[in-house]
């Protein structure tokens, strides 16, 4: 197992410096930092030049990035052009974001696993179909439609929610936009948790245990759930990514102060070490939370300890 | 005397896609307390599904039976609720399947697989269950069974995690056990030490076996009666020394022609030429006619019954009755050639008269 | 004791044990299947729609035995039969149809407005009213699916050619040309897609649907070579590929006529869904206001434009908001029923 652990820690560093320098890469090769920061104002040649100078952006890119890559393990993700550290916004960012996020896993995690176990035991019926039928129009319709829809809907017209977030966005008020951020991932697992279900249902190992005439309800929980719904975790893991992105949406569209809207504001106004900074850290993240759900999903099949 | 298990005309179908498919078409057979039946047939022939219809596992739809009584001991299973053959299962009948890796559940370790069945049947605690289970796995002979109860099925060799089904069937010691092909994914030698420690069990317990296979050669051992089934239906049945020595159906003849003999040198194998045919397409008559080197006009349209088979060379006189579903029983048993039946060229039977 | 019977002729039957009238299935069914008194009413389904009859006598060299169809013509049989199928064929035909005539059941200017009629609700001759710049809503959601399936089909078809070329030679030859290809596409996986849609696209000016499109096709393919890399190493270990290299194929062959046609049933699935997932991305781009740009008409961009006034003038949102959601769902749909269809495990 620690062999294991350590070999996917050791998969993950090429593929961090990999991903970070396509980011640096769109940013910095595709981009003129310089000229974002004087917006429309033209330049000064000596203090462009003084600037390039500063920011290494004179030198071939590569040694730019590693120059980059220096400063982040130093835990420097550079400086906004406002003059605020990076890590400074994400901190003030961050647990915004994270609120939204964990209502959103809670209720996708919570809800579609519970409709997926309901559908796929009783696959064929009544409810199946109509989970199955439901599950297809939410995944057709993007965040950022149902955002702004249930925005209208739940926010000015029957007044349940506040159509726009406080900015110290206490959880009472991130419980909408935690709903939008999770749905379309909601309709995924439940359709992941059914399908898995159901497939399991076929295996031999149920049929070994109806034979050995244990009741169905023991059948279900030990033996069928136990078993599928491991791919169900593993898919949460990388759904995180989508997260990520569904986050920039909604807060965009419900006002949040969260890391998205940061990173947004920082695309805007074409803010490169921000944009640079946050997605690095947002990578990282994501790359994490893809390791933990590969070790977790080792704990629940021990058939891949071993491999 | 009441049997143990007495199946009389159980009929299996499927719907599929393309129609209506006959499983199994009227099986009957009996076995007895202590006794060995063996059930001999290709794939196809239904000898799972019948058993699976006898242990009430079958996934239905798309299977449903159809037809037909299951006496366990007096009682007419089909005719139980839900709750009742649940109860049976497990405890009074159990079943070894084929393939062990996949039987098992992969993810709990194989000392909890074994215990459920006496925290299930028996209520027995967590503890008092997992002792047994060792027990239970050194009785049937695993190595180091109480370090190996915490293992998970893929660590064990194909023979060990056989063993581990055996003794899942035999934990509560149920009167009948059904081995739906138990060694046909092991080697050969590990074959046989599985066959003798069911045997040893059997004994043991005095239970009723059922041993579903399509090797003859594992049969000739520990079966006392064989039944042979084709197309969803028993061709023949008889104890076994006389069905190897005096088959009385062609089809059996032509199973045991394909046995490669050692002194058969030089000559080219037989087989039963043609395939089985598929049950949702099954031949009018007897459905081994297409195949069948006996075959007349009566075969093509008349089904035959499962005739009483009365053998004057028989060894076991007065046991299980034989019977063997073909018109022509007679002429098969003596061996005669189905081309010259009246013997005139003097020639006889490949088994000998 | 029974006579002996004569050769050549069949014998009495004496046993009792079995009976070939034919069996009412219907009446016995019930009887079988259901258990005693104490079982549930609701459980007591009839055997239904079945028309059961005893398997009627097939001459003994009949014909084709039914169900040995190829996987194709299986899949084809089902599909046909398939209503979800159909209607979501039916709507992307249509959809294909107003993309490339918009003029057919247009006949108004998505680029020109009035803006005294700026947000104003439904009117004779503009069946979904006005919007911020006093264009017609109906023309512009009409001509909005061009932008949209465009991106759709290009991309799908650039990161299915991609994805499957690379993941299908990875596949094929193995090696380290397989740990190679797996590390960049983790590397890919790595960056969220909505975050490089944002990151990339902000620095491009042009706002036609190339750099969409090249976009998605450059952080799509990974997961087409996923399912292709995948898709390739289950072929190839089958026997009939073994078979066909004992008889001397060279690679070029394996791969066209043999390996090709089996494992691109799971890739024409996979690209199928993906075609909805491309097109609600790039409606989220242009939300977002990185993706396609003025003069070109995006679903997206009339979404994100109407929803600030989302108060006073719904209808500016909720028709191309619909139009959207209607065409993700026929791509998504279309693609389960193929899988249905295609999926040997779900048979």
């Amino acid at each position: 197992m620690g062999r294991y652990v350590l070999r996917r820690l050791l998969q993950m560093i090429p593929v961090f410096l990999g991903a970070t320098f396509l980011i640096f890469f769109m940013v910095y090769a595709l981009g003129d930092p310089v000229a974002a920061l004087f917006g429309d104002k033209a330049p000064d040649p000596a203090t462009a030049a003084r600037i390039r100078k500063d920011l290494y952006l004179d030198e071939p890119l590569w040694s730019q990035y590693v120059h980059y890559m220096g400063q982040v393990f130093g835990g420097h993700f550079g400086t906004a052009f406002n003059g605020q550290p990076v890590t400074e916004l994400m901190a003030g960012a961050f647990p915004v974001t994270l609120r939204l996020t964990i209502v959103a896993i809670v209720f996708e995690v919570a809800l579609g696993i519970t409709l997926g176990v309901l559908s796929g035991l009783r696959r064929g019926r009544g409810l199946d179909t109509s989970v199955l039928l439901l599950t297809l129009v939410v995944v057709s319709i993007p965040t950022f439609v149902s955002g702004t829809v249930l925005q209208y809907v739940f926010g000015v017209r029957w007044g349940w929610a506040r159509p726009s977030v406080a900015p110290e966005a206490p959880f009472t008020e991130l419980l909408l936009p935690g709903v939008v951020l999770g749905l379309v991932s909601l309709a995924y697992t439940t359709r992941l948790t059914r399908t898995s279900l159901v497939e399991n249902a076929r295996a031999d190992y149920v049929r070994t245990a109806v034979a050995k005439g244990l009741p169905r309800r023991r059948i279900v929980v030990r033996h069928l759930l136990r078993t599928s719904l491991i791919p169900v975790v593993t898919f949460i893991g990388t759904d995180i990514g989508a997260l990520m992105g569904g986050a920039i949406v909604t807060e965009r569209i419900f006002n949040i102060h969260g890391v998205g809207y940061q990173l947004y504001q920082g695309i805007l106004r074409q803010n490169s070490p921000t944009v640079v900074g946050f997605v690095t850290i947002l990578v990282i993240v994501f790359l994490l939370a893809n390791l933990l759900v590969d070790l977790l999903y080792a704990v629940l099949d021990p058939r891949i300890r071993y491999a | 005397m009441t049997r143990l298990l007495d199946v009389r005309d159980l009929r299996v179908a499927f719907r599929t896609r393309d129609g209506v498919a006959d499983a199994v078409g009227g099986v009957s057979y009996a076995v007895d307390a202590g006794r060995t039946l063996a059930v001999l047939g290709e794939s196809g022939s239904g000898k799972s599904v019948t058993a699976q219809a006898i242990m009430g596992i079958l996934d239905s739809p798309p299977a449903f039976v159809t037809g037909g009584k299951v006496f366990f001991q007096g009682r007419d299973l089909l005719t139980l609720s839900r709750e009742e053959r649940r109860r049976v299962r497990g405890a009074k009948m159990a079943m070894i399947f084929q393939d062990a890796l996949s039987a098992l559940n992969p993810v709990i370790p194989v000392g909890a697989q074994l215990a459920e069945m006496y925290q299930v049947h028996r209520g027995m605690s967590r503890r008092d269950a997992r002792a047994r289970a060792v027990e239970l796995m050194d009785r049937v002979r695993i190595p180091a069974a109480a370090a190996r109860a915490g293992d998970y099925p893929h660590q064990f060799s194909g023979g060990m995690r056989q063993r581990v089904m055996i003794a899942m069937a035999i934990a509560l010691e149920p009167e009948l056990i059904i081995a739906d092909e138990p060694t046909t994914a092991l080697d050969v030698t590990v074959q046989a030490q599985v066959m003798d420690l069911l045997a040893e069990l059997r004994r043991e317990y005095a239970m009723g076996l059922i041993l579903i296979t399509h090797d003859l050669g594992v049969v000739a051992d520990v079966a006392d009666t064989i039944a042979v089934m084709y197309a969803g239906r028993i061709v023949e049945t008889a104890p076994v020394r006389d069905l190897y020595r005096r088959p009385a159906h062609p089809y059996t003849r032509g199973l045991l022609d394909s046995i490669p003999r050692v002194d058969q040198r030089g000559g080219e194998l037989y087989a039963i030429k043609g395939l089985p045919p598929s049950p949702l397409a099954l031949p009018a008559g007897c459905p081994f006619n297409p195949r069948c080197p006996r075959a007349r006009d009566i075969c093509r349209t008349d089904r035959p019954p499962l005739y009483e088979v009365s053998d004057s060379g028989a060894t076991d006189a007065g046991a299980q009755g034989r019977a063997s579903a073909c018109h022509f029983w007679k002429e098969e048993l003596h061996g005669l050639d189905p081309l010259d039946p009246l013997g005139a060229a003097g020639t006889v039977g490949p088994l000998g008269g | 004791m029974p006579e002996p019977c004569e050769p050549l002729q069949p014998c009495e039957a004496r046993s009792d044990t079995s009976s070939d009238r034919p069996v009412d299935l219907a009446a016995t069914g019930t009887a079988t299947l259901q258990s005693g008194p104490r079982s549930r009413p609701w459980r007591r389904r009839p055997l239904p729609r079945l028309r059961w009859r005893a398997a009627a006598p097939r001459p003994a060299t009949g014909g084709p035995v039914p169900g040995n169809r190829g996987l194709w013509s299986d899949a084809w049989h089902d599909l046909r039969r398939n209503p979800v199928f159909l209607l979501s064929a039916l709507v992307i035909l249509f959809l294909v149809t107003i993309a490339v005539w918009p003029q057919l059941i247009a006949d108004g200017n998505p680029y020109q407005g009035n803006l005294a009629k700026a947000q104003d609700g439904p009117a004779p001759g503009h069946p979904f009213g006005f919007d911020l710049q006093g264009r017609d809503v109906y023309t512009r959601t009409v001509y909005g699916a061009r932008a949209s399936i465009t991106v759709g089909i290009c991309a799908t078809a650039g990161a299915a050619l991609l994805g499957s070329v690379l993941g299908g030679l990875a596949g094929f030859f193995g090696g380290w040309w397989d740990a190679l290809l797996s590390r960049i596409a983790d590397v890919f996986f790595g960056i969220p897609i909505l975050l490089g849609g944002l990151v990339f696209l902000s620095v491009v000016t042009s706002g036609s649907v190339w750099p969409v499109v090249g976009f998605i096709v450059l952080l799509g393919w990974p997961q087409i070579s996923r399912i292709a890399r995948g898709a390739v190493v289950t072929v190839r270990q089958q026997d009939y590929v073994l078979a066909a290299r004992t008889l001397g194929a060279g690679n070029g062959r394996m791969l066209l006529r043999h390996i090709a046609p089996n494992a691109v049933a799971p890739v024409i699935v996979v690209a199928t869904i993906a075609l909805g997932t491309y097109i609600a991305l790039e409606a989220t781009l242009s939300f977002l206001g990185v993706g396609l740009k003025p003069p070109t008409v995006s679903w997206g961009i009339d979404i994100s434009s109407a929803s600030t006034q989302i108060r006073n003038a719904p209808h500016m949102l909720l028709w191309p908001a619909a139009a959207l959601s209607i065409t993700v769902l026929a791509f998504i749909m279309l693609g389960d029923a193929v899988r249905d269809a295609i999926d040997p495990k779900l048979r």
